[in-house]
């Protein structure tokens, strides 16, 4: 019976969530056990209505498996929508207080759903999606584990709803991008160990012999992040059927802790992750190999070596030893180079080939993804200095600087692959329309433009307000003066972003109509054909 | 094994096998020869779809 044991373990998970929404101790246990017993209650039915008696089909297993991925890229493009338009409904609440509804929709609600939603949900899908697209073409070997990477990716998406009602429902352990609560943890421990068994495996059974640099970061990304979400999170939960859990570390440990996690959630999830995407797309969408393979692999173990002691150079001027921080700016400023490196590496791959950057809008995207990375990771050690972050820390600068990193880098460089992505997956001839994928990249670079700018701005303003002395040693302003004079910035910062947004919509449109199989009847870019030559 | 004797022991022992396992890395990439095989490696990507 096809999806027999599935079902018959559903049917379990969905009496225990009831369970436990009979026996929860707090109320919003018992809500969210309501909202995991009718997702897994959703599950089931989906599975009853699709099973059948039949022999399966013969699997061909020289034949890639691309459903997950197909399934991702299109989960990719949905939760970003999502994620983007709760950060512009956000920004909208910082300009105008009003727009908070109390109680689900306030702002300390939202913004970690909007954090979760683009980091873990709109780039953990492209990660997930793009790597399994990746590893089979690059170790010439099906997925590992037959139905394993269904499994990976519908737990990944029970993960992400599960971590989203409960930030709605008020239930958050407060650790920054690490907020989901024990128990959706545990989950997602399970899920990324399964992810981990599948893209090893797969690369354990590779019919070529070398592993591309690609995989390379995917696995460091699979890797780091496992180890860094089960540190983070140990934790002692209140009632094994309740939502509260306290950690394991205290003090300034647990602030250590809790920023060696974030930064590294930032140096391998929304780094290394990324450039594994960057090592196989840009050489794929160019048709050239990489600029210099030897230097990808320098870049690899420069980027594993330094990244992870980043981390305290968020707690600068804290109760954190000052040897620790000296050591999290030092090694923040060393991560300039191989980043640079990075970068070099992927712009020069274009050598010889420039002329695309004007007529091919997808390598554009990615070109100015690779920029972005540039000018972050250049931003990112300088703002780790200590005098520096005097003026920047606590500020709106940080704000636009991991915006650039993350609309910049990551958001333009997960367009790029999906573009490349979606027509080959669902047999496509081209996209639906090349012309809406230049509409998308002006939409998007230039609200990442306006965003940083007045964040920028915005920021430099705060700090210096904050730290403005009268002759007699007074502060000059009160807080609440600093946050009437960001107003006009955070009003211009929505628009910024409503542009990004508005760019997504016009992608999710695009990539809707392509895999429908429709062409849009349009003008080729311009030097995208070779011009006729008149006959002589 | 308390605080201080782990501590030693990051501070010697392990930087130095960390920095030597960075270094050994690096002239393994660099190593004579390699070029070719890196060439060869770079195209894994465009061999097909």
């Amino acid at each position: 019976m096809k999806f027999g044991t599935e079902i018959v373990l559903l049917c379990f998970f969905t009496f225990l969530a009831l369970v436990a929404a009979g026996f929860g101790v707090d109320e919003p246990f018992r809500q969210h056990m309501w909202v995991l017993f009718f997702v897994l209650l959703g599950f089931v039915v989906v599975l009853l209505r699709n099973t059948s008696f039949a022999a399966p089909a013969p699997i061909d297993s020289s034949a890639y498996m691309d459903g997950p991925v197909r399934y991702g890229a299109i989960a990719t493009m949905f939760w970003g929508v999502v994620g983007m338009l709760v950060g512009v409904i956000i920004a909208l609440q910082l300009a105008y207080p009003d727009l908070n509804i109390e109680p689900w929709f306030n702002f300390g609600r939202l913004r970690p759903l909007h954090t979760s939603g683009v980091v873990f949900a709109f780039g953990g899908n492209a990660l997930l999606c793009t790597s399994l697209y990746v590893v089979q073409r690059t170790c010439r070997a099906r997925l590992f584990g037959g139905d394993l990477a269904w499994f990976v990716f519908w737990g990944y998406q029970l993960f992400i709803v599960m971590a989203a009602t409960g930030y709605l429902l008020g239930i958050t352990e407060s650790r920054e991008y690490a907020e989901p609560e024990w128990y959706v943890d545990l989950w997602l421990t399970v899920v990324w160990v399964a992810y981990l068994i599948l893209f090893l495996g797969t690369i354990l059974k590779r019919k070529e012999p070398h592993i591309y640099v690609a995989n390379w970061f995917y696995l460091s990304f699979i890797v780091t992040i496992a180890m860094l979400h089960v540190v983070n999170n140990l934790s002692m939960p209140a009632s094994f059927v309740g939502s509260k859990s306290y950690s394991a570390f205290s003090g300034v440990q647990d602030a250590l802790t809790q920023w060696w996690y974030g930064h590294n959630a930032v140096g391998f999830f929304l780094t290394a992750g990324f450039l594994g995407m960057m090592y196989y797309f840009v050489p794929k969408q160019a048709n050239r190999p990489v600029y210099s393979y030897r230097l990808s692999i320098i870049h690899f173990w420069a980027i594993i070596f330094l990244y992870i002691w980043a981390g305290p150079h968020h707690l600068h001027y804290t109760a954190l030893p000052d040897w620790a921080q000296t050591l999290g700016m030092v090694f923040s400023i060393m991560l300039w180079m191989p980043s640079w490196g990075g970068m070099i590496n992927g712009l020069m791959t274009l050598s010889g080939a420039w002329d695309k950057i004007r007529t091919d809008p997808i390598i554009r995207m990615m070109v100015m993804a690779i920029a972005f990375y540039g000018m972050s990771t250049f931003e990112g050690p300088m703002m780790s200095i200590k005098a520096v972050n005097s003026l920047s820390h606590y500020t709106d600068w940080t704000i636009g600087h991991v915006h650039s990193g993350a609309l910049g880098w990551v958001g333009m460089i997960s367009f790029g692959a999906i573009y490349y992505m979606v027509p080959k997956l669902w047999n496509r001839e081209r996209l639906y329309s090349l012309r809406l994928v230049t509409w998308h990249f002006w939409l998007a670079t230039l609200g990442i433009v306006v965003y940083a700018a007045v964040m920028w701005v915005s920021g430099v303003m705060q700090g210096l307000m904050w730290r403005e002395y009268d002759e007699q040693g007074f502060l000059v302003y009160s807080f609440a003066e600093t946050v009437a004079a960001m107003h006009p910035y955070y009003v211009m910062r929505a628009i910024g972003g409503a542009m990004y947004l508005s760019g997504a919509l016009l992608m999710a449109w695009n990539i809707t109509m392509t895999i429908l199989g429709y062409q849009r009847e349009e003008q080729p870019l311009p030097g995208s054909e070779p011009a006729l030559q008149p006959a002589e | 094994m308390d605080y201080n004797l782990m501590r030693e022991f990051a501070d010697s022992w392990a930087l130095l096998a960390m920095a030597l396992f960075f270094v050994g890395c690096i002239a393994f990439a660099l190593r004579p020869g390699s070029r070719t095989q890196a060439d060869e490696a770079a195209r894994i990507p465009l061999k097909d779809d």
